[in-house]
C-alpha cells in the first residue's frame, strides 16, 4: 500500500516539473494531457487508499531523515488516516477537473503551459499539507500553496490588478503565518517534537493556559489561510485569477486547509473549547458578514468568493462546537458544490468574453443550458435544498450549533443561509434568465467544448448525491475524530430541519418570483446599508488609509533617509576609501630607485618598532 | 677603557651614515659605498658582540659578510661599468625604464 501513497503524493510533482520543459515553450497540449494524466492517477491511488482505510488500514511512513539538529530529529513523515484520506480524495478528484476544464478554458492563452505547471505543483504542496504527519510538514505545504496561490493568482501578472491582488494575498497570509510559526514555535518548546501523535500525546499533561495560546496561534494561521475576518480581503481579490484557479484553489481545497487544520489538530483544540466558541463566534460572523457583501455584489466571481468566505465560516462553526466530522463532511461537500459554480462561472465567462458584471447577462439559459443546469445544480446544493448535498452538511452544522445551546450562532447560521439562497438564486435570475441585456451589449455567448461539460459532470453528480453518504462518512471519520454527540430530541431536530429548509426554499421562491417580475427598484441603490454593502463595509478602504497609506510612508522613510543616507552611505565610505587608498598608494611605484629605496628604509624602520615595542601575549 | 658599548655606539653611527648615504646620495658609486658602510658596520656590531659573549660565531658571520660585500661588489661594479658604456651616467634617476 506505501507505493500508493507515494504515487498520490509524486505523480502532481512529475507532472509539474514534466510541464515546466515547457513553460518557455509556446502552447503544447501535451503538458496539459500529462498533468492531467497524472493528476488521475493521484486521485485513483487516493481511492484505493480509501477503500484501503476503510478496511482498517493506517498508513504511517517515514521515507528518510530531514532535519537532525541538536535536540530536533525530524523525517520526512506521511500519514494516510481516515481524515487526511478524505482530504487527498477531495483534493485530488477536484483537481482532476480543474485541470481537465482548464484545457478548454485556457485554449487560447499565452501561459497555456505554464498554468498546468503551477496547477500541478499546487497538488504536489496541497497533499503535502494534508499528508504530512508532523506540524513543519504542514507547514511546509501551508506554503507552498500559499506560493502557488500567489503564482496563480497574479498568472496575468501583466495585468497591474492581477499583481496586486497576487501581492495582497500573498503579504496577508505572511502576516497570519506568523502567527501560526509562534503557534509552532510554541508547541516545539513545550512538547520537543513537532510529530502529530507525540504532541496529541501529551497534550492533556500542559498547563491549559499554553493550550490555549496554541490553539488561538494556530487558529490566526487558520484565519489567514482560510480569510476569515480580519484577513478576508484576499480572497474576494484572489478573483482575479484565471476562474479553475479559484474554482480549486480559492474555494475548493486552498482555503479549507484551515478548517483542516482545526480538525487535524482537533485532539488539541478539543481541550480547549473557550478557543473552539472564539472560532465558532467567529465563524458565525463571517457567514452573515461575507453572505451580505454578497447580495449586492455585482461582479460573478466575486458573488461567489464572498459565498466561498460565507461557507468556510460555516465550517468553523462547526469545527469550533467540537463538531469535527461534521466540518470535515461541509468541507468535502462544499469543495463539489463551489468548484462547480466556479468552473460554470467560467463558461459564462468565457461566452461572455470576460465579462463579469451580472447585470450585463441575463437570459443565457438558451445560450448555455448546461451550463445553466449544472450551476443551477451547484446553487441549491449550496442553498442546502432536500436531497442535494448541502442540505445533509449544512443542516447538521446548524442543528450542530442549535444543540450547543449556542441560538445566537444558530441564528446567525440560519439568516446567513437565507442570505446564501438569496444571492445564488440572485445570481442564477440575472445571469441565465430574465431580459437577454447582452444581446444590446452585442456579445455571442454559445457554450463551450462538451469535453468541458463532460469534465463538469462528475462535479454535477457528486454535488447532488454526495449527502447520502452522510452515515457512512460519519462512521469513517470518526474512528480518529471525536464523535459529536446530538443531545436534542429527534422531534427538535427534525423541526429545526423542516424550519431551515421551508425558510431557504420560500427565499429561493420569492427570489425568483421577485426577478422574474424584473427585480428591484433602482431606488434601493441609493439606500446607505445597500451603499455600505457595496463597497464592502468600506473594509478595502480602511486597510487601505489605516495600514497600507502609513506603511508606505514608512517604508519610503527607511529608504529615503535609512536605507540612502546611512546604510549606502557606510557602503559607499568603505569603497570610496579603498578606492582613495588605493589612488594615493600607487604614487610609491614611481619605478625611480631611490624612492624605492627611501621606502626600503620607511619599512625598515617599521619592522625593527614592532620588534623592539610589540611582545605578543605567548 | 672600550668596552661594548662604545662598539655598539660606533656601529650604529656607521649604519645611520650608510642610511642617509643610501638616501640621500644619487650617485651608484656612492650608493655602493654606502652599502659597504653599512655591511661593515653591521660587521664591527658582530664583532664586538662576538668577543663580549667569548662566542666566535659572530666573528665567523662578520667573515661571510665580508666575503658576500666582496662578490657583491664585483658584481656591482661590472653592471655598473656596463651601464656606463650603454647610457654615459650613473645617476640613479637615470634608471627608470619600468616605471609605470
Amino acid at each position: 500500500m506505501e507505493k500508493y501513497l507515494y504515487v498520490v503524493l509524486f505523480a502532481p510533482l512529475v507532472g509539474s516539473l514534466f510541464s515546466l520543459l515547457f513553460t518557455a515553450k509556446k502552447k503544447n497540449v501535451i503538458t496539459a494531457l500529462v498533468t492531467s494524466g497524472l493528476l488521475l492517477i493521484s486521485f485513483v491511488s487516493s481511492l484505493t487508499l480509501m477503500f484501503a482505510v476503510h478496511d482498517g488500514l493506517t498508513l504511517h511512513v517515514k521515507m528518510m531523515g530531514w532535519i537532525s539538529a541538536g535536540n530536533l530529529t525530524l523525517p520526512y513523515g506521511f500519514i494516510v488516516d481516515n481524515v487526511s484520506v478524505v482530504m487527498m480524495v477531495t483534493v485530488t478528484l477536484v483537481s482532476s477537473v480543474v485541470n481537465v476544464y482548464s484545457m478548454g478554458y485556457m485554449m487560447h492563452d499565452k501561459g497555456y503551459n505554464r498554468f498546468f505547471t503551477y496547477i500541478s505543483a499546487f497538488v504536489f504542496s496541497m497533499l503535502i499539507l494534508v499528508m504530512s504527519d508532523n506540524f513543519v510538514g504542514l507547514f511546509i505545504g501551508w506554503e507552498g500553496v500559499g506560493l502557488c496561490s500567489y503564482l496563480l493568482i497574479g498568472f496575468w501578472y501583466e495585468k497591474e490588478s492581477a499583481s496586486w491582488a497576487g501581492n495582497e494575498a500573498f503579504i496577508m497570509n505572511r502576516v497570519a503565518d506568523l502567527g501560526m510559526l509562534m503557534g509552532l514555535f510554541l508547541i516545539y518548546w513545550q512538547f520537543g517534537t513537532f510529530e502529530y501523535d507525540k504532541v496529541f500525546a501529551h497534550v492533556g499533561a500542559v498547563n491549559v493556559g499554553v493550550v490555549t495560546t496554541i490553539g488561538l496561534l494556530l487558529f490566526v494561521g487558520a484565519m489567514g489561510k482560510s480569510a476569515q475576518f480580519p484577513f478576508h480581503t484576499w480572497l474576494a481579490d484572489a478573483m482575479e485569477g484565471p476562474t479553475p484557479v479559484s474554482a480549486l484553489i480559492h474555494a475548493a481545497t486552498m482555503v479549507t486547509a484551515g478548517v483542516y487544520l482545526v480538525i487535524r489538530a482537533s485532539d488539541l483544540f478539543s481541550l480547549v473549547p473557550e478557543v473552539g466558541h472564539i472560532i465558532a463566534t467567529l465563524g458565525a460572523f463571517v457567514a452573515v458578514f461575507a453572505a451580505s457583501m454578497a447580495l449586492v455584489n455585482r461582479d460573478l466571481k466575486r458573488i461567489i468568493a464572498y459565498s466561498t468566505l460565507s461557507q468556510l465560516g460555516y465550517m468553523f462553526v462547526a469545527a469550533g462546537l467540537g463538531a469535527y466530522w461534521i466540518a470535515l463532511f461541509h468541507l468535502m461537500t462544499h469543495a463539489f458544490f463551489k468548484s462547480l459554480l466556479f468552473l460554470g462561472a467560467g463558461n459564462v465567462m468565457h461566452a461572455m468574453d470576460d465579462e463579469l458584471d451580472i447585470k450585463k447577462m441575463g437570459g443565457l439559459f438558451g445560450a448555455m443550458p448546461y451550463t445553466a443546469i449544472l450551476m443551477a445544480v451547484g446553487s441549491v446544493a449550496l442553498c442546502g435544498v432536500y436531497p442535494f448535498a448541502g442540505f445533509f452538511s449544512k443542516d447538521m452544522i446548524l442543528a450542530a450549533a442549535f444543540n450547543g445551546g449556542n441560538f445566537y450562532i444558530w441564528f446567525a447560521l440560519f439568516i446567513g443561509a437565507g442570505m446564501t439562497a438569496f444571492y445564488s438564486f440572485r445570481l442564477i435570475m440575472l445571469v441565465f434568465f430574465g431580459d437577454k441585456v447582452y444581446k444590446k451589449l452585442g456579445f455571442h455567448p454559445h457554450e463551450t467544448y462538451p469535453f468541458v461539460l463532460w469534465a463538469l459532470l462528475p462535479l454535477g453528480i457528486l454535488s447532488t448525491i454526495a449527502g447520502f453518504f452522510e452515515h457512512p462518512f460519519e462512521e469513517f471519520v470518526t474512528k480518529i475524530l471525536d464523535k459529536y454527540e446530538f443531545t436534542m430530541s429527534h422531534s427538535t431536530e427534525v423541526g429545526l430541519i423542516f424550519l431551515t429548509s421551508a425558510f431557504v426554499i420560500i427565499v429561493i421562491v420569492a427570489t425568483i418570483y421577485k426577478y422574474a417580475k424584473g427585480g428591484f427598484s433602482k431606488q434601493l441603490e441609493t439606500m446607505p446599508l445597500y451603499i455600505l454593502l457595496k463597497n464592502q463595509y468600506y473594509i478595502p478602504k480602511l486597510y487601505e488609509v489605516a495600514i497600507i497609506k502609513p506603511y508606505y510612508v514608512l517604508s519610503k522613510f527607511a529608504w529615503k533617509q535609512i536605507d540612502v543616507r546611512i546604510i549606502d552611505f557606510t557602503v559607499d565610505l568603505i569603497a570610496k576609501v579603498l578606492y582613495k587608498s588605493g589612488q594615493e598608494s600607487r604614487k610609491m611605484q614611481s619605478g625611480n630607485l631611490s624612492d624605492m629605496l627611501r621606502w626600503m628604509v620607511v619599512g625598515i624602520v617599521v619592522l625593527l618598532a614592532l620588534a623592539i615595542f610589540y611582545r605578543p601575549v605567548m | 677603557m672600550i668596552t661594548l658599548t662604545h662598539y655598539l655606539i660606533l656601529s650604529g653611527i656607521l649604519f645611520s651614515l650608510g642610511i642617509v648615504g643610501v638616501l640621500r646620495r644619487k650617485n651608484l658609486l656612492m650608493l655602493f659605498f654606502s652599502t659597504e658602510i653599512l655591511l661593515n658596520a653591521v660587521n664591527i656590531g658582530f664583532a664586538a658582540v662576538s668577543k663580549y659573549y667569548g662566542d666566535l660565531s659572530g666573528q665567523i658571520f662578520s667573515f661571510f659578510i665580508i666575503a658576500i660585500a666582496a662578490s657583491e661588489v664585483a658584481v656591482g661594479l661590472g653592471l655598473l661599468v656596463l651601464w656606463y658604456k650603454r647610457s654615459g651616467t650613473i645617476d640613479l634617476d637615470s634608471l627608470q625604464m619600468m616605471k609605470g
